[in-house]
């Protein structure tokens, strides 16, 4: 199976690997790329655990051809820390203990960055809603909420 | 599977007249699922968000163009497109999570072809037309002569939806989509109902359409409400009427989600809330907004 060329920008670097058509692109950044922070939870695009940022916008990875890519920007979860400092929301989920297992936690962080991003004050209803697409079967979700509203708050404030 | 990202509407037509076996796609939030499911894997992957007139959302003075590939999400964020059409862009908000929002779109929910396709009744009930391309050139559909059956549309191999064109919203009218799911999000329509209304200056309803989704083999309209509310000011008499005529018109399943008796009264029950909201809208859209 000829494979095809693809150049993307993955968290802040030119990026550039091989992968047949019909793979996925949660698989092409796992196995190509070397970025296992994504997980495949249920792979139809229900559970929201390999989220990522595609131009911006949060989507499911696995649920992109991996050719899809090709000339994109990309933010997973290993792009989300600065130079070794977790970001505020990861910070703020170690803090809240707002994670058990961790399978759901990338696609919960970059969810919810997306959603700080364009709302940086949300009420817990926006939160909730916006992290509808993420599931999760060890918190019950309310450490996740107020970890992301700690996040915000911390956020705002700087 | 190989994939391919045509750039015009000429290259993706004969992409696909030269290739049985092909799929074109948009979001590819419903084709994923399936092809994980067992459907068998085309030869061609066609990506369609690389057509410009595909991902696109514009107006001009007499209709709103939106391309048929364009993420729902951008139509929710558009605050002119949510004004004029409440009912279509919060039936488009409802299909999945965010992380769906920023791929599906109005073609892919319609050639998907499941009646439970929320956009669908929020498109019929508002006339929308769809572009349609193929290798001879393009015709144009109304959205409710696409979809066939569960699964299938009226549309050939080598035929897709380029763009859907929607009239202005009339002044003294108003749209309205309700969906039941028995959870607050990410679950497929137990009923779906869209609602449109134009008001005469006199405040009674001088056009009114009413369609239902995930109660048949497609959306249906249903024309005999639609008659009942006409010349009215929907008093609750015509409003059961409204309510018996679309649990009527129902040709539900019975499935994990609701049960035939139970689709067909909370038909009634969505089809009266969805009428009451279209003339509240259309009662504020008095011709200077």
């Amino acid at each position: 199976m000829p494979r095809t060329h693809i150049t993307t920008v993955i968290n802040g670097d030119e990026t550039e690997f091989l992968t047949e058509d019909g793979t996925s692109l949660l698989n092409a950044l796992r196995d190509e790329v070397g970025l296992t922070g994504a997980k495949e939870g249920c792979g139809t695009g229900d559970c929201g655990a390999c989220s990522i940022l595609v131009d911006d916008r949060v989507t499911c990875s696995c649920l992109m051809f991996a050719p899809e890519a090709d000339g994109t920007t990309i933010l997973t979860v290993e792009g989300l820390a600065d130079s070794g400092d977790l970001h505020p929301l990861q910070q703020c989920f170690l803090e809240g203990a707002a994670l058990q297992c961790g399978i759901c936690t990338p696609g919960f962080l970059m969810a919810a960055k997306a959603l700080l991003d364009k709302n940086p004050d949300p009420t817990e209803t926006e939160i909730r809603y916006a992290l509808a697409g993420n599931l999760c079967r060890c918190t019950g979700y309310d450490k996740i909420i107020r970890a992301v509203q700690e996040a915000a708050l911390e956020m705002r404030g700087k | 599977m190989k994939y391919v990202a045509p750039s015009s509407v000429e290259e993706a037509t004969s992409l696909l007249s030269a290739s049985p076996s092909a799929q074109v796609f948009a979001g590819a939030t419903d084709v994923v699922p399936q092809l994980r499911a067992g459907r068998p894997a085309p030869e061609l992957l066609v990506d369609l968000k690389k057509i410009e007139e595909l991902v696109s959302l514009k107006s001009d003075d007499n209709k709103w163009t939106v391309g048929a590939a364009t993420p729902t999400a951008y139509l929710t964020e558009d605050e002119a497109f949510s004004h004029e059409f409440p009912g279509l862009s919060e039936a488009a908000g409802l299909i999945g999570s965010d992380q769906i929002q920023n791929r599906s779109s109005l073609g892919g929910n319609l050639c998907n072809a499941s009646p439970a396709a929320d956009s669908v009744p929020a498109m019929v009930v508002n006339g929308v037309r769809a572009v349609v391309a193929g290798p001879s050139g393009t015709r144009v559909l109304d959205v409710s002569e696409v979809v066939t059956g569960p699964g299938q549309t009226s549309l050939d191999d080598d035929e897709f939806i380029v763009e859907f064109e929607i009239d202005n919203m009339p002044a003294r009218s108003g749209d309205a989509y309700l969906r039941m799911i028995p959870r607050t999000e990410m679950d497929i329509a137990v009923v779906g109902a869209g609602a449109r209304v134009t008001l005469a200056d006199d405040g009674s309803i001088e056009q009114a359409a009413l369609a239902l989704a995930a109660v048949a083999p497609t959306v249906i309209r249903i024309p005999d409400a639609e008659d009942a509310l006409v010349g009215t000011t929907a008093d609750d008499a015509t409003l059961d009427a409204v309510a018996a005529a679309a649990s009527e018109a129902c040709d539900p399943i019975d499935d994990k989600r609701g049960t035939v008796a139970y689709r067909k009264q909370v038909a009634g029950v969505l089809a009266k809330r969805a009428v009451l909201i279209a003339i509240e809208r259309a009662e504020q859209r008095n011709g200077t907004n």
